[in-house]
């Protein structure tokens, strides 16, 4: 079981509010991801539901037990920090053990359940190396070892991906992925990366500037983002945001669509523009529009193959069922 | 860039280093060779190199007249028992000042610091009647205590860089995975530390060693230490360079000893930090 809930719970350093009164519930199983700009709370409130940072106020709950004053030790969480933090001076054995040996279990068990966590995280050939020996993925995995040894109630992991190499992110994405899917403990997971967020969660946490911006399923977030933050977070890239007299034709301040949702063409469309620069990333292109005389260049996402060359005159259309439409205050309307 | 070096300015450096560390070990030799001369000798203008009857009569009329054993115990006991006693103190002391600041953290470093720029003789009356009252007088407890309170200050401060130099994240890791304050101190923190805590002590040992102020001052002959066997031979009945040199030689021949096997330590304490 892993429950967690947080009840009111804020944060302050000094006179610097980090957390404002904020509310969440963690269902048990879940995989939740928080992600947010640097800055924005989303460390500390990791920190604060593992117990290494004391709440200012309010209650957090783990399986209805409350546990603000329990220190990190006793709450049954495990955690995977950003830099690894292995022991240095013991071996990779030592290291996944050593949970185990903090609860006090014997030397077979902690033997046979070490064993075990390295054959799942193939750390088998590595158990007597130490970690200086070790490659930042494999480091990784033993951080990782370290962690699901003692089964706890939920696995807490703080940018855990960040110092790795983009190959070996997009791996290890999948391996952790796919170890939620075999233990079905509950994850929480901070990152600032919203394709780690997207591709990983069974619910997002958009935060910004200590409070809650939204919660829901990562398609939740992308198909009806609840306000302009949210809809300019998620979603690569960015959802274009349109204001002016074309969002007025539509009864908001502001409207946005997203590159994917625009159809670009050679002789018609309700837009026209000049091609920017183009990405060619194989599979899709994506072309910035110039000079369509609604403000910031568009973002339009096309086939692999479609192809226009700087300068080209282009027309847009979106599709009208995808337009969000946003009020003065940045809100979601309808 | 690669600096290039030539053979001529290599030997050139080689040269440099050798006569600026014989310069430095020259008064040691001095003492040394002085040890194995006759009072005349020893005193000879111009003064004689290696060229004299070598003899061991120093050495046998030290060992006579004083009892250095005695002496060597109690300097053992004071270096040892201040620099253990100050570690119980100033590595708690040091991890919480590396690893849970306060706003005042760097003020109080600088204001412990700071006693040791007061001078001692300052203080002298203060501990000396202190001392009296509370029987503390040419006992070796009491040298101890004063000992380790002399040198606590840089003892805190030496282990505080070494802690700083530990990732906190790795203290927060033990303490995720079920470790307590002491769990986390003795089976994270100090396996980690042992490089800087040992050099830590080793040079406390031979910093109370060598101390000679408050050492000369506070015992008179039950818990005199080897800098008082040196000291005795230095007055009232005139100077005997010879013996001088012999019971020098004799006291200072164990810290060296323990110095040379432990100088990679020791470098690598004093240098820690400055390279990564």
């Amino acid at each position: 079981m892993g429950q967690i809930v947080l009840e009111q719970v804020t944060k302050s350093f000094g006179d610097v509010t980090v957390i404002t009164p904020l509310d969440l519930t963690i269902d048990d199983g879940e995989f939740c991801v928080f992600v947010g700009p640097s800055g924005c709370g989303k460390s500390t409130l990791l920190r604060l539901i593992a117990g290494l940072e004391d709440v200012t106020s309010g209650e957090i709950r783990i399986d209805g037990q409350g546990v603000s004053t329990i220190p990190p030790a006793k709450r049954g969480l495990a955690m995977v920090f950003q830099s690894y933090a292995l022991y240095p001076h013991m071996t990779v054995r030592k290291n996944i053990a050593f949970p185990l040996r903090m609860a006090g279990l014997d030397r077979a068990e902690q033997n046979r359940r070490v064993e075990k966590a390295a054959e799942v995280l193939n750390l088998t050939d590595y158990l007597d190396r130490r970690p200086g020996q070790l490659s930042g993925g494999q480091r990784q995995r033993v951080a990782i070892g370290r962690a699901i040894v003692r089964e706890p109630a939920a696995f807490l992991f703080d940018e855990p991906l960040s110092n790795l190499d983009a190959a070996l992110r997009v791996g290890m994405r999948l391996e952790i992925s796919e170890l939620h899917n075999r233990l079905g403990t509950t994850m929480i997971y901070v990152t600032h990366d919203q394709v780690e967020a997207m591709t990983m969660a069974d619910k997002i946490v958009v935060l910004r500037a200590g409070h809650i911006e939204q919660v829901g399923s990562p398609l939740e977030l992308y198909r009806a983002p609840r306000n302009l933050f949210v809809a300019g977070f998620i979603g690569s890239p960015k959802m274009n945001l349109i204001e002016g007299a074309e969002a007025t034709k539509h009864d908001a301040m502001t409207i946005g669509i997203r590159p994917e949702h625009i159809s670009i063409s050679a002789d018609e469309g309700r837009w026209s523009g000049v091609v920017g620069v183009s990405e060619h990333l194989g599979s899709d292109t994506f072309f910035h529009v110039q000079d369509t005389g609604l403000g910031d260049t568009v973002t339009v996402r096309a086939e692999g193959d479609v192809s226009f060359k700087h300068g080209d005159r282009v027309y847009l259309t979106p599709r009208d069922d995808m337009i969000h439409r946003f009020d003065a205050k940045g809100l979601r309307i309808g | 860039m690669a600096r290039s070096v030539t053979t001529q300015r290599k030997t050139f450096n080689t040269f440099l280093a050798w006569v600026i560390g014989l310069l430095i070990f020259f008064p040691i030799l001095w003492t040394v060779l002085t040890s194995f001369k006759s009072e005349a000798q020893a005193i000879a203008d111009p003064p004689v190199w290696f060229f004299f009857d070598w003899t061991l009569e120093n050495y046998r009329v030290v060992q006579e007249r004083s009892n250095y054993s005695r002496f060597l115990w109690n300097s053992i006991i004071i270096a040892g028992g201040s620099t253990v006693l100050g570690m119980f103190i100033a590595i708690p002391a040091a991890w919480s000042m590396a690893f849970v600041p306060s706003r005042q953290t760097k003020n109080i470093l600088l204001w412990m610091l700071s006693t040791k720029m007061l001078p001692a003789v300052g203080v002298l009356y203060p501990i000396y009647l202190i001392f009296i009252q509370m029987g503390l007088l040419d006992t070796r407890v009491g040298l101890t205590i004063v000992l380790m309170l002399i040198n606590l200050p840089i003892m805190v401060w030496m282990l505080y860089t070494y802690f700083k130099e530990i990732p906190g994240e790795i203290l927060e890791a033990a303490r995720m995975d079920g470790a307590g304050l002491r769990q986390e101190i003795l089976y994270v923190l100090t396996p980690m530390a042992i490089p800087g805590i040992a050099s830590t002590m080793l040079l406390n040992i031979i910093l109370a060693w060598n101390e000679a102020f408050w050492t000369l001052n506070l015992t008179a002959a039950r818990a005199a230490p080897l800098t008082a066997f040196i000291a005795s031979y230095s007055s009232p009945e005139g100077l005997f360079y010879a013996k001088l040199s012999a019971a020098s030689t004799m006291a200072i021949a164990p810290i060296l000893i323990l110095g040379w096997f432990s100088q990679k330590q020791l470098v690598r304490g004093l240098t820690f930090g400055a390279v990564k």
